[in-house]
């Protein structure tokens, strides 16, 4: 039962994710690769690898320093590291913006001292933005690296008198060989496909990437072979990224540890000064760029501009909608996958070979010939974000998934409990704090998110980062930071609200 | 001289207590039902575990302000001995100098051939058997030269012959050091040590003789045993 209905799924998700790439494979080449094309390409890769290289370089000596030291607020600093995940990209970009933009605190304070002005603008200002939104991701999973170091290894090394850099060189530095491919293909991956970042401080011959470019030759030239082309060029490097990642992800040869408590060493001294000094750095860094906006749109909260009601509406329609589709679907396929379905592992993690404007582009050359564009935005949007959001769901509720069938699969079979009378009775109970926490993850994704809606909207069917981004675009920063504010408190609001249900009743 | 003097151990609601001397070369075992903090004993004694009050010295020098590594004795665990992405020359290495810069290897091989794994230096510790493993160990320890030995039960996994195999080795090899020898089987403790202390009911009682001891056991040690 569930592996036929994980099957059907499968099969859906499979079709809404090959099926515009298909669509798109036929419309593709007919014009040819142009050097502007293979110029997007490089800027893609290069940023990408960047951002991964400076995001990676800066969460190892935060992440060590969490995990080593003990100070009031670090429970919440964790906590807070999660939170960017659930920032509406654009949020982020009107921050740092006003941290880094023209008239912002840095250039304010090089023109205090007389120096020359630096602009976000370009490839610096895509990579800071991506370091801003990958570093506290990357910072987590390396966390988890040297969480990870058994108790057992920590006490051989005190118990063998191993100095700072003896530790190093015999415990950390061989955790991080096996962590580190790992995070950097993550952060690279997820930097490829960015768009948002790319579409406020990008653009032009010299910042554009592949995704911007799909949308660039939709919106301004209506060249859609060209889209197509680009597209394409978007899932093979994309396709490739997620391959790489997959298989370097295998956890690393540090042996079983009973989880004995004890603590990493922490070293006085000028190590000690360092760590403080990465954990105050990091938390101006990512604290600064908030604050700005919460600053700056407090004020206009009172008068804000006539489309940002509408968007709001909008975007919390997407969100009510792709939270449940997506994760439903999620665990459809993490039951099936429990219950011993292998070969839908890959199909579950299919969307992250894509990009919301490559199913976006597939999808606009499917209905343009019937329909105007702009009276699909909203179902198109829901559908694309519900497909890219899946892998997140999926990933959430598959452990869990798993613990369900190992603890209860036989009770359940042996007493007939089959169909929806489980889902009542087995699964929804039993795996509602997940569930809540996948469905607030979701709905918080597609409120903030900026993709393909941007492809298709015009003046109606704008959600509200795209209101956002078109009142950056008239200089309007006040109105765009009070309705960041709004956009941000939607966000975590959805999230707040998802969780809580799910934590509800899980003390089951 | 090791003494313990009239030391507390505290953990939540745990504790124990311990006030008594054993002299060098002596050879003690640590017995005593689960749970009662035999472990724990060896584990204050080691650095990783805090006194709640109380003093351990050795040779008159108190071990309190000492981490771990700087403590004059070496500790055998259950489990988990060896590093397994270094070679088992490297594990031993680690004995002489941990940043292993300064690695006398003649004398890493020497120890090698003590505990009978001669030319089995370049091998992982996941291509060495039980008993190969805990051989490494000590010969790690027998590096280190320190003048305590505690073996936390680093042979429980072993099968009957391999563990007497075992013990028999660190006779030999720990020579004038003090040995403290967690076990749970009471056959270990006659056949290797002469004195035993018997932990039970929040106190490890001071060594006493071993023969003693089992042919009359007090009440707590006469439960454990069952007779």
């Amino acid at each position: 039962m569930a592996r036929r209905a994980g099957a059907l799924i499968a099969a859906g998700l499979a079709a809404l994710t090959l099926g515009p790439v298909a669509v798109v494979l036929a419309q593709a080449g007919r014009g040819g690769v142009g050097t502007a094309d293979l110029a997007a390409l490089r800027f893609t890769v290069t940023q990408a690898a960047l951002s991964a290289l400076a995001s990676t370089a800066c969460a190892v000596p935060l992440a060590r320093a969490l995990a080593r030291r003990r100070f009031a607020g670090r429970r919440l600093m964790i906590t807070a590291l999660g939170a960017p995940f659930l920032l509406p990209v654009i949020v982020a970009v009107l921050g740092l913006l006003a941290v880094f933009g023209r008239a912002g605190l840095v250039n304010g304070g090089l023109r205090l001292l007389g120096l020359a002005p630096v602009s976000i603008f370009g490839l610096g200002g895509v990579v800071l933005a991506h370091i801003f939104l990958n570093m506290p991701l990357a910072t987590r999973m390396l966390l988890q690296g040297w969480q990870a170091i058994p108790a057992e290894r920590l006490r051989l090394a005190a118990s063998l008198d191993f100095r700072p850099t003896d530790f190093w060189r015999h415990i950390e530095a061989p955790m991080l060989r096996d962590v580190l491919p790992g995070v950097l293909l993550a952060v690279f991956a997820i930097c490829l496909t960015s768009f948002a970042v790319v579409l406020i401080v990008g653009g032009g011959p010299a910042a554009t990437t592949v995704e911007l470019a799909i949308y660039q030759a939709i919106r301004f030239e209506f060249d859609l072979p060209r889209a197509a082309t680009l597209a394409l060029m978007q899932v093979g490097t994309c396709g490739l990224a997620v391959a790489l990642a997959s298989f370097f992800t295998t956890p690393g040869g540090f042996g079983a540890g009973l989880d004995r408590q004890a603590d990493l060493p922490a070293p006085g001294g000028w190590r000690q000064l360092i760590d403080f000094g990465a954990i105050g750095l990091a938390a101006t860094f990512l604290a600064l760029p908030i604050g700005a906006v919460v600053l700056r749109g407090v004020p206009g909260l009172a008068s804000l501009p006539a489309g940002v009601w509408p968007g709001l509406l909008t975007s919390l329609l997407v969100a009510l909608c792709t939270a449940p589709l997506a994760v439903s679907a999620a665990l459809v396929l993490a039951l099936a996958r429990a219950h011993g379905a292998r070969w839908l592992e890959p199909v579950a993690m299919l969307p992250m070979a894509g990009s919301q404007l490559v199913l976006g582009t597939g999808l606009f050359l499917l209905v343009f010939p019937f329909v105007a564009p702009p009276d699909m935005a909203v179902p198109v949007t829901i559908l694309v974000t519900a497909v890219m959001a899946l892998p997140f769901a999926y990933r959430i509720l598959l452990p869990e998934a798993r613990v369900l069938v190992a603890d209860y699969g036989t009770l359940a079979e042996s007493l007939g409990l089959c169909g929806w009378a489980a889902l009542r009775l087995l699964i929804l109970p039993r795996l509602r704090r997940p569930l809540g926490f996948a469905l607030g993850l979701t709905a918080a994704l597609a409120v903030g998110d900026l993709g393909v809606v941007a492809l298709f909207a015009a003046e109606h069917g704008a959600t509200l980062p795209l209101v956002i981004s078109r009142l950056m675009a008239a200089y309007r920063m006040e109105a765009a930071a009070a309705a960041s504010l709004l956009l941000v408190i939607a966000a975590f609001g959805v999230f707040w609200i998802c969780d809580r249900w799910g934590r509800a009743g899980a003390e089951l | 001289m090791l003494s313990f003097e009239n030391v507390t151990i505290q953990q939540d609601d745990f504790s124990l207590v311990a006030n008594w001397q054993a002299g060098p070369g002596q050879r003690i075992a640590v017995i005593g039902p689960s749970g009662a903090g035999k472990s724990t004993l060896l584990n204050a004694l080691a650095g990783f575990i805090p006194l709640a009050s109380g003093h351990i010295r050795w040779e008159g020098q108190p071990l309190d302000e000492l981490t771990p590594g700087r403590r004059p004795l070496s500790i055998l665990f259950q489990d988990q001995n060896l590093f397994p992405h270094l070679t088992v020359a490297q594990n031993l290495g680690l004995g002489l100098d941990p940043s292993l810069r300064r690695v006398d290897s003649a004398a890493v091989d020497r120890a090698l051939e003590r505990v009978g794994l001669g030319g089995l230096g370049n091998r992982r510790p996941a291509a060495l058997s039980g008993g190969q493993q805990s051989r490494a160990a000590l010969a790690r320890a027998l590096l280190r030269a320190r003048p305590m030995l505690l073996l936390d039960e680093p042979f429980a996994a072993l099968g009957p012959a391999l563990k007497a195999e075992m013990l028999a080795l660190v006779e030999e090899l720990a020579g004038p050091a003090l040995v403290l020898m967690v076990t749970h089987d009471p056959e270990d403790a006659q056949r290797f040590s002469s004195h035993t202390i018997l932990v039970a009911d929040g106190v490890a009682a001071p060594p006493a003789s071993t023969e003693a001891l089992f042919a009359n056991p007090p009440p707590a040690l006469a439960r454990y045993l069952g007779t």
